[in-house]
């Protein structure tokens, strides 16, 4: 009797503790939702003085002139776009080489030391990639390589004059360059760890009637990881978009358009980094808040179209062709 | 129970710091300009050896500091453009300088050591505005016989962030040149007709160390600890001058200050055949009407201590002092303007 008590006892409590624990969970995650649209409202709050004083024109505007308190946003975002942008081109070919190398040709002892590797590269923090960028890499660019692309590059009748101007080492390139030596550990490990949960027996059975690793990289492989492949580019993709430190070491810091990649642009987040602190003025500060809002909504978008394309993808999954 | 008690005892350690540091009324607070920050520093420290009143100063930059004030968040504020007499009216600020800097055009060029490149105000506007882009250009060979000057690209580098420093600078440009005043003007950022930005002093410093042809301008103290290969200018009487301590001094010594405008007063283009053109003091700002009338007063004697015994230390970091009689009208300006509660000077 006294046993049965007591373990009704227990129960009642082990009831309670799961309710209080449910409670937990279920505020933290509606507090993560909460966070998230109060600081959309901070941020639309804080922008309604440049939204009401420049409307949709502050997306094609390329003016930012202090001075007169006259703001665009366009620059910095063709700047963020277009950094962002390289970035990808450089680090998905080289991120998937580097992925195919581990999974399914390196040696089995070099495997993990490299893929270590790789992933140590992802723990450096991101001003040390700005400065290195500033003080090794974009002296080093400035005199071998951007004299070669001016010659050999600017002079083509319709690339030239994206790679044309003077070789100075800092610029959007410089800038997209770094961005995709960042992205890439990012990229590289979530490939290489979705390629290895393919099953062995589906490419052994691909070896098995003749294919060559080309062929079963392209049409084993790589069919079979899509998702998790686009996943790991969105990733970096979201992490070059939001990138500060380093972007704002190397990218040159000029409101200015401009055709070449070798001139100097400027990104949402370096204009932020550089201005927020001694932006005095109500339009100023609510432009740059403005700045912080458009940022926020191309992250939701590329988010969202990754999640659409992976939603499409997954459809497709498992019909004949 | 032994960890438990640990805990406890380090709490109740550091709660009586805590208490100590709340009981201790005298020390003062301001936030501000990055720019004086290394002298402001070394004052609070020198200070607090000598009256035990310590001074706490956050270089979060003028305008964080502008900001600061007006929320009555820190006892005084610092900012490197001086506010103009109507906007401290308004606040009921008053304004005054404290340390003098220089801003100094810095160049990379092959062939031309520090100080050899001579440069007329028309020049440097000219360079800045993008129209002059080469190094051998006929206008930038007129004032400099005798140099070989290359054939090379000018890159114009400027900060990317707001600064006092780019005030002190821009107002210059705008002071010589109309066409400066009419098309880009005088802030604390503005929109650069040509070149790249750098982050900070130390942002322009290394691009112009870095890039061939490159032109910029920082600090004194930031060019010479960084070595930088600098540019005489010609200054208003026609005479090319060099950075250095006295010709700061100089521009200083003909400025005319007027305390009823809050010494609102850049030192930019002044008279005197060894006046360096572009120099620039930095300020504080405290209220006219202290609610507090003893935080007030240790504010105060902070800075009457820093005018008499603080000329060395300001000296050794690069900055210039101001002259006594400037300081001099400081003191008659506190005694006029800064009062407690009942209307009654704070400054004796």
């Amino acid at each position: 009797m006294k046993s049965t008590l007591l373990h009704q006892a227990r129960l009642k409590q082990q009831i309670w503790l799961d309710m209080l624990f449910r409670g937990l969970t279920r505020l933290s995650a509606f507090g993560v939702l909460a966070l998230l649209l109060a600081i959309i409202a901070s941020l639309v709050m804080g922008s309604m003085p440049a939204i009401e004083a420049f409307g949709f024109h502050f997306l094609v505007n390329d003016e930012w002139n202090p001075v007169t308190d006259e703001y665009g946003a366009l620059v910095p975002i063709v700047g963020t776009l277009v950094t962002s942008g390289i970035a990808l081109l450089i680090a998905i070919p080289v991120s998937f080489g580097i992925a195919i190398f581990l999974t399914e040709l390196s040696p089995r002892v070099l495997r993990r030391p490299l893929g270590i590797a790789i992933e140590l590269l992802a723990g450096i923090p991101s001003i040390i990639y700005g400065m290195w960028g500033l003080f090794v890499f974009a002296p080093l660019f400035a005199d071998h390589f951007e004299p070669w692309i001016n010659d050999h590059i600017g002079t083509l009748p319709m690339l030239g004059p994206f790679f044309a101007g003077p070789p100075m080492g800092i610029g959007i390139l410089t800038a997209g360059i770094i961005l995709a030596i960042m992205v890439i550990p990012f990229i590289a490990s979530v490939m290489r760890d979705v390629f290895e949960v393919v099953p062995p027996m589906l490419k052994e059975s691909a070896y098995g009637v003749g294919a060559t690793t080309w062929e079963v990289v392209m049409k084993i492989v790589l069919p079979f990881t899509r998702i998790g492949v686009v996943g790991g580019i969105m990733l970096g993709l979201g992490r070059a978009l939001g990138e500060t430190m380093a972007v704002t070491f190397v990218i040159g810091n000029a409101h200015e358009l401009s055709k070449s990649l070798l001139m100097p642009g400027n990104s949402i987040s370096s204009a932020l980094a550089n201005e927020f602190t001694e932006a005095v003025g109500e339009l100023y500060t609510s432009a740059l808040i403005e700045l912080g809002l458009i940022l926020f909504f191309i992250t939701f978008v590329v988010l969202s179209l990754a999640r659409l394309m992976l939603h499409k993808l997954g459809k497709g999954e498992g019909q004949t062709t | 129970m032994s960890k438990l008690n640990r805990i406890l005892s380090g709490l109740g350690l550091s709660l009586t710091l805590l208490g100590a540091s709340v009981a201790h009324a005298g020390n003062i607070t301001g936030a501000g300009a990055t720019f004086p920050y290394p002298v402001y520093a070394k004052w609070a420290e020198a200070y607090k050896n000598n009256t035990g009143v310590g001074m706490n100063y956050q270089s979060i930059g003028s305008g964080g500091g502008i900001k600061q004030i007006k929320a009555k968040t820190v006892d005084f504020g610092a900012t490197d453009a001086p506010m103009n007499a109507n906007e401290l009216g308004m606040l009921g600020l008053t304004q005054f300088p404290t340390v003098i800097g220089g801003v100094v055009p810095v160049i990379n060029v092959e062939g031309v050591s520090p100080g050899q490149l001579k440069l007329s105000s028309n020049t440097l506007v000219d360079i800045f505005m993008g129209k002059i882009t080469k190094w051998n250009d006929p206008k930038i060979a007129a004032d400099n016989n005798g140099l070989n000057l290359p054939d090379q690209a000018i890159t114009v580098v400027h900060r990317a962030d707001g600064s006092g420093t780019t005030h002190i600078f821009t107002s210059y440009l705008a002071a010589v040149s109309t066409a400066w005043m009419r098309e880009v003007g005088a802030d604390k950022a503005v929109k650069w007709p040509a070149g790249t930005g750098g982050k900070g002093n130390e942002g322009v410093a290394s691009y112009v160390q870095r890039i061939k042809g490159a032109i910029g301008y920082v600090e004194y103290a930031y060019a010479l600890q960084n070595n930088m290969s600098y540019a005489q200018l010609k200054n208003r009487d026609g005479h090319f001058v060099s950075p250095t301590s006295e010709s700061f001094k100089a521009a200083a010594g003909n400025a005319k200050w007027k305390a009823s405008e809050g010494f609102a007063e850049i030192l930019v283009n002044q008279p005197g055949a060894d006046s360096w053109p572009i120099a620039g003091a930095t300020f504080i700002l405290v209220y006219k009407n202290q609610d507090n009338a003893d935080t007030a007063a240790e504010v105060l004697k902070f800075f009457d201590w820093a005018y008499s015994q603080g000329d060395k230390m300001a000296s050794d970091l690069h900055y210039v002092p101001l002259p006594a009689n400037v300081t001099a009208m400081i003191r008659k300006s506190w005694k006029e303007q800064i009062t407690d509660g009942h209307g009654k000077a704070i400054w004796k």
